[in-house]
């Protein structure tokens, strides 16, 4: 067949695809002097470097593979460089393990450097498969201080500056500072809680049936009382579970908080601990505490600052809510004493929480994608 | 109310069911299967890969030794659908391609790889200088040709032909030229031109009539004759010869004429094209076969994965991904215009149409209306397109 036929028989738009091009995927944590990583290598492009199909029967088994890792820790390590301040950070292995990526099977390699000194400046050289596959890339991932850098590793770049440019205290504060402030405003579920619980303060239950109250203060005390019992609670549990002093299951956590929102709104509907919402605020606080320490453990918490970064995310998590609560109460002491408020706002809105939370309670409990919360 | 029952509820369901996800492990055994190659060492593609391997190993600076290599990894790249042969195939000729005046056959091979890449006007630059050193090379002015119909450039394809003509058989040249006159508006002449070259050549390799009968297929549909088009789709696919462009023709076909039942015997076994993968995860959705949903999962893994290295390879799959399979319509449409400036094909044209419907924006399907009254395409599945969003323009 001459090859211009194979132009358009082959021709790659329409190309039957059966893979990606070769990617390796490097994990690197800072952690002070010390930095730990999770090296993901595709079996495929191993075979092609060092061959690891010892019997040469077309599969890797895991014997083959176990059989090598001396072998793929020397050449892959050999292919990374990682220096602290322009001094080299040596490599050492700490365990081999295997995944599944969309492509394949890779090993993953676990391996940790030590460098003399916390880093100011990072500089990583990447040079694994370049030699053979022009196509090859390395996508790092950088952890450090609960935040993460992707950068992309390429035959044209493959060494890479950078600098963590240690976060000042009062930087670092603030950072997480803003994401809790940010934590409350997306937590739609700690929102809901809240406002269920406050929803009734301007009013008051009174022989079976909803009565505004008189004086602004009324009101105030008791969203006062709703706002830092369940800060104090919530506090509590946050500071313990971001210790590590407590660990609850996040589904069993979710789950409760998804149910104290259907208690919340429902005791607005049937009033049964009308004046005490401050005791319920309380004691849910206390799951919902759970709830931010999840957070907080994704974002990571530096090891250098960690009451630092808890009270900075504590607070902010604190002014987001006294934000909510400065927008909500004006508002419902206005319109307390309407038929709207009373209908609309207070029943409608109890039964639409009800409805959301009982939702996300079954979503949470079984595992399901119902709506998106 | 009782504050007990939900939580008795969640403790319960808690207890019930584990969390399942992907992450590292250490297998039980030894003996387990981690990965299958694509081929075994001892068979007789991995014996002679190894000797051209080797051979360049012993002469690193033969540059003929290199071509050789890299050709042969071009060519498994086409035939496996594997990507990772292209970076070998460009890593074997890096000595030579990165000089300041490449030799005819790097530049050549190297155009071939970066329009793999679908970075095609580079890889035309490569063939312009390539035509400048040998004018009468067929495979220059061949992928020329298959290029330039790709960005729907049918007057430079014509070109292409008509030069390619001065050096290759009068079958090859008729080939080329019916390519491109069944895209532009005169798909009965080239479907009876290229039905009778084919009736005179029975003896002509099966590849050659695999791709004859395809395009016949595809002219037959662009005259809104779908039976006959059936019957050039299965006269190829009898052909015994693997090939994963008629199926995808094929398979759109079915489902289009609403026919997904039929997709999924003929797909099963093809999951690890993104391409096909698609198709038969359409043919699921519409069939509502349970299969489906871990299909959909499959490629959402997929298309995840190309972009984390910033691959846009195959966006129209993904516009088509997102249009019908994750109902996104707007995204879709991003996907569609991206792709549309890059390729031109008919099929690119359609899922860009078929998303500013969707999205409701009739506007941004003005290019693909464009190249439709230019190039006066003429399938009529297109022509009602067109119609729609000249309707809903106004």
């Amino acid at each position: 067949m001459s090859r211009w036929l194979a132009a358009l028989l082959l021709f790659a738009s329409f190309a039957v695809e059966a893979h990606k091009p070769s990617d390796s995927y490097l994990h690197l944590k800072l952690e002070g002097a010390r930095i730990t990583g999770q090296w993901d290598i595709a079996l495929r492009d191993l075979e092609q470097a060092i061959g690891l199909d010892a019997n040469g029967d077309g599969e890797i088994t895991w014997g083959e593979v176990r059989a090598r890792h001396a072998d793929i820790a020397a050449y892959a390590l050999a292919r990374l460089s990682v220096d602290g301040d322009a001094r080299s950070c040596p490599l050492q292995v700490t365990g081999h393990e295997v995944d599944q990526h969309s492509d394949g099977a890779y090993e993953v390699l676990r391996f940790a450097a030590e460098c003399e000194t916390a880093p100011a400046a990072i500089e990583i050289g990447y040079r694994l498969f370049f030699d053979f596959d022009a196509q090859h890339k390395g996508l790092l991932n950088l952890e450090y201080q609960g935040r993460i850098q992707s950068l992309v590793f390429t035959p044209e770049r493959s060494r890479q500056r950078f600098e963590p440019g240690e976060l000042s205290a009062w930087r670092q504060f603030l950072s997480y500072g803003r994401e809790g402030v940010w934590h409350i405003w997306i937590g739609y579920d700690h929102i809901l809680f809240l406002l269920s619980l406050l929803l009734p303060a301007v009013l008051l239950w009174d022989e079976r049936q909803w009565l505004p109250v008189a004086r602004f203060g009324v009101a105030f005390l008791d969203v006062f009382k709703i706002v830092t019992s369940f800060t104090v609670a919530h506090s509590i549990t946050l500071s313990l579970a971001a210790l590590g002093v407590i660990s609850l299951p996040s589904r069993l956590v979710e789950s409760a908080i998804a149910a104290s929102v259907v208690l919340a709104a429902l005791n607005n509907l049937i009033p049964l601990v009308g004046g005490r919402r401050w005791v319920v605020a309380f004691f849910f606080g206390l799951v919902h505490g759970f709830g931010f320490a999840s957070v907080l453990a994704e974002l990571g918490l530096p090891r250098n600052a960690l009451v630092l970064a808890l009270v900075g995310f504590n607070l902010g998590v604190e002014a987001g809510q006294l934000t909510i609560v400065a927008a909500f109460l004006p508002l419902a002491y206005f319109l307390r004493a309407g038929w709207f408020y009373r209908r609309v706002v207070l029943f409608g809105g109890s039964i639409a929480i009800v409805t959301v939370a009982m939702i996300w309670l079954i979503e949470r409990a079984l595992n399901l994608k119902l709506i998106s919360a | 109310m009782s504050r007990l029952h939900p939580l008795c509820f969640i403790v319960v369901f808690a207890l019930l069911s584990g969390v399942a996800r992907s992450a590292p492990y250490t297998p039980q055994s030894d003996d387990q299967v981690l990965e299958r190659l694509p081929f075994k060492a001892t068979a007789s593609e991995g014996r002679e890969l190894r000797q051209l391997r080797r051979a360049l190993a012993e002469q690193p600076q033969n540059m003929d030794r290199a071509l050789a290599l890299a050709r042969r990894y071009f060519d498994l790249a086409s035939a496996e659908g594997d990507p990772r042969y292209v970076g070998y195939a460009e890593a074997a000729i890096r000595p030579w391609s990165n000089l300041t005046e490449p030799p005819l056959q790097v530049l050549v091979l190297r155009a071939l790889l970066r329009q793999y890449r679908h970075e095609f006007d580079p890889a035309l630059a490569d063939l312009t200088r390539a035509a400048e050193l040998d004018p009468g090379n067929a495979e220059v002015w061949s992928w020329r040709s298959a290029i330039l119909l790709v960005q729907a450039d049918y007057s430079g394809a014509r070109a292409a032909c008509d030069r390619l003509a001065r050096v290759a058989s009068a079958l090859l040249a008729s080939a080329c030229s019916t390519a491109v006159d069944g895209l532009s508006g005169s798909s009965a002449q080239a479907y009876a031109e290229l039905a009778t070259a084919l009736a005179r050549r029975p003896d002509a390799d099966p590849d050659l009539k695999l791709w004859i009968q395809t395009r016949l297929a595809e002219m037959a549909l662009r005259q809104g004759k779908d039976e006959l088009a059936e019957r050039h789709f299965k006269a190829g696919l009898a052909l015994g010869v693997s090939d994963g462009f008629i199926l995808a023709a094929y398979a759109d076909f079915l489902l289009d004429h609403e026919r997904a039942a039929e997709v999924v015997p003929l797909l099963r076994d093809w999951e690890r094209s993104d391409i096909l993968l698609l198709r038969l995860a359409l043919a699921e959705q519409a069939a509502k076969l349970p299969a489906a949903p871990a299909h959909v999962a499959m490629l959402k893994e997929r298309f995840d994965a190309s972009a984390l290295r910033g691959d846009k390879l195959h966006q129209q799959e993904e516009a088509r991904f997102h249009l019908y399979l994750q109902g996104d319509a707007s995204g879709a449409l991003r996907l569609a215009e991206e792709n549309y400036r890059v390729q031109r094909e008919p099929r690119d044209a359609r899922i860009l149409m078929e998303a500013a419907l969707a999205a409701k924006q009739p506007q941004a399907a003005r290019p693909a209306l464009e190249w439709l009254r230019a190039s006066h395409y003429e399938d009529p599945l297109y022509a009602g397109l067109a119609q729609r969003l000249t309707g809903g323009a106004r």
